[in-house]
């Protein structure tokens, strides 16, 4: 194509764009509105996926040896442990290691420091600390432990005491995240649909120039031309209104947000992130308005 | 001397939920420069010959050629786009854009074909000229009577200097006065040497042309009389 072309190409997409002003409004209002349901859907996802995280990183479950398990027949269990497809990390913590723990956790309270000082044993045992890469998958550890040959050598695991409060939180997570999947992908969908609406709208009513453009012996190609850049600056206008709207929002319903789930703080995240976020914004924009053009323009381009 | 164009056993049936045979049979030519009419009572196949013709439709049976070439074998949009940049079209209800001024229409044509604006600024009063336009170039088609926008039609059709000139109905919105207007104007362009398909009902008009007529009737050709008058 000659820079004639595209130049022109640029410049009637341009005028289209200006041209039927209410119709550029409404086009980029509804784009609008599907883009900030967008954004609002995505950072909510890295929100909460970001909170599920600290959360789950807290459950673990412990294994404690009985005295006298020699710290090699314990590594050997660690090594197996760490083999399992469901381990994300297992961590060994000797007895002096807990010593250690125990004395720096209890540094205010010298009474129990001294008793502790009087024993010429350490009481702690050694344990394992095994972190899970779904909480689901607790129990299915804690079964390997609890039935396998190392069983005799196991004093507790923690995993029977908290099990309740484990399979609650799991099954929080789960449907949390279900349900926050299945709302995304239908409000997804919704704002694709309703942005691609917005602008056959706006390819309708050129539905005549583009058969005139065709009749006259315009190629495909340039007659496309004008829409897509036209579409794309339906979508890169939303995007740029979709950000600067975003953050007062975020602003207002943080605080909100943050009573209920105090690790969240909206507008900073938003801040922090904003050119990721914005840029993101203005791909998928730019791309729904263009790919929305070129399938709407599709059947008047057949003659 | 090769034909300009030629239709061979050319048949058009269109189906969606009810099935026309809309063309049947069709057999004839058109030499470089002929001014010919195709005449016919209303669903006779006259616009749908012309629409086999720039390629909006493909036949359902035979060939259209044109300037030799068979146009089914016309590879891709591309090469439809130049096809009909070769063939001037005008229609009945004109096809202006509203938004657009006279000389704005006319040049449109020519941006899509990728013209550079020296030779668009160059060639659009030309042709505004040769149609009689050059007082009304800034003009707005709502302030154009139907002759004058009939007349933008045919000076963005003649734009790309094409070789023939179709015209389906073009007086068929006119009064008298204006649809003579144009017919003296397709004459004009026929004597520069532009093949003219013309598809009319008017009789009027084919009487006073005395130039070749193809008649069709239902779809087939039942007459071809090269000074003809208008016998349905
Ligand atoms: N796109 C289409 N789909 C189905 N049938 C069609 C289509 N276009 C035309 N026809 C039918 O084909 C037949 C021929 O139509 P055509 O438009 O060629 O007639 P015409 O001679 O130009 O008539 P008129 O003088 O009214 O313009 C008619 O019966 C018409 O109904
Ligand atoms: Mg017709």
């Amino acid at each position: 194509m000659s820079s004639v072309a595209f130049q022109r190409i640029i410049r009637s997409g341009f005028n289209n764009f200006k041209r039927n002003s209410w119709l550029t409004v409404a086009t980029i209002t509804v784009m609008f509105l599907a883009l900030f349901v967008l954004q609002g859907l995505l950072i909510f996802s890295v929100v909460t996926r970001s909170v599920i995280d600290s959360l789950q990183d807290k459950i673990d479950i412990s294994v404690y040896f009985k005295k006298g398990v020699p710290e090699e027949e314990i590594l050997i269990v660690q090594e197996k442990l760490e083999t399992l497809e469901e381990v994300r990390t297992v961590e060994y913590i000797s007895e002096n290691e807990a010593l250690a723990r125990f004395k720096t956790r209890h540094s205010d309270n010298p009474i129990l420091l001294e008793s502790l000082a009087e024993l010429d044993q350490n009481p702690l045992q050694a344990s394992l600390n095994i972190k899970a890469r779904v909480p689901e998958e607790f129990a299915s550890i804690a079964s390997f432990l609890d039935q396998g040959e190392y069983s005799n050598s196991i004093e507790k695991i923690n995993y029977f005491q908290n099990k309740d409060v484990i399979d609650r939180l799991t099954r929080i997570i789960g449907s949390v995240e279900r349900g926050w999947i299945i709302l995304s992908i239908v409000l997804s969908a919704i704002s694709v649909m309703v942005a691609f609406s917005a602008i056959r709208l706006a390819i309708y009513t050129s539905r005549e120039e583009i058969g005139i453009m065709r009749l006259v012996g315009g190629t495909p190609s340039y007659v496309r031309g004008p829409y897509l850049v036209e579409g794309a600056l339906f979508g890169l206008v939303a995007a740029i209104m979709t950000i600067l709207v975003f953050y007062p929002v975020s602003l207002f319903i943080g605080p909100k947000i943050s009573s209920v789930i105090p690790e969240i703080n909206l507008s900073s995240y938003y801040l922090t992130n904003i050119f990721q976020i914005g840029g993101l914004l203005i791909i998928v924009g730019v791309g729904l308005g263009m790919l929305s053009s070129l399938i709407a323009i599709r059947r008047y381009l057949k003659v | 001397m090769e034909p300009h164009i030629a239709f061979e056993d050319i048949s058009k049936i269109y189906s969606n939920h009810v099935t026309t045979v809309a063309v049947e049979g069709v057999n004839f030519q058109i030499m470089p420069g002929e001014f010919i009419s195709l005449v016919g009572r209303s669903g006779a196949g006259k616009s749908t010959l012309l629409k086999l013709l720039i390629a909006e439709e493909r036949p359902t049976q035979g060939r259209v050629f044109f300037e030799g070439r068979d146009i089914a074998t016309l590879d891709g949009s591309q090469e439809i786009s130049s096809l009909r940049r070769k063939i001037g079209t005008v229609f009945q209800d004109f096809k202006l854009l509203s938004n657009k001024t006279v000389f704005e229409n006319v040049a449109f044509a020519m941006e899509v074909a990728g013209k550079n604006d020296e030779e668009i600024a160059e060639d659009v009063p030309q042709v505004l000229e040769l149609v009689g336009l050059s007082d009304k170039i800034n003009n707005f088609p709502h302030e154009l009577s139907g002759g004058e926008k009939q007349r933008v039609s045919i000076a963005r059709a003649l734009v790309h200097r094409p070789g023939v000139l179709v015209a389906d109905e073009p007086t068929g919105n006119l009064d008298p006065a204006n649809t003579f207007e144009i017919i003296r104007l397709l004459l004009k362009i026929n004597e520069i040497g532009t093949t003219v398909v013309l598809a009319t009902h008017n009789k009027e008009v084919i009487n006073t042309l005395d130039r070749r007529v193809v008649s069709l009737d239902k779809g087939r050709l039942v007459k071809d009389d090269p000074r003809g008058t208008f016998i349905l």
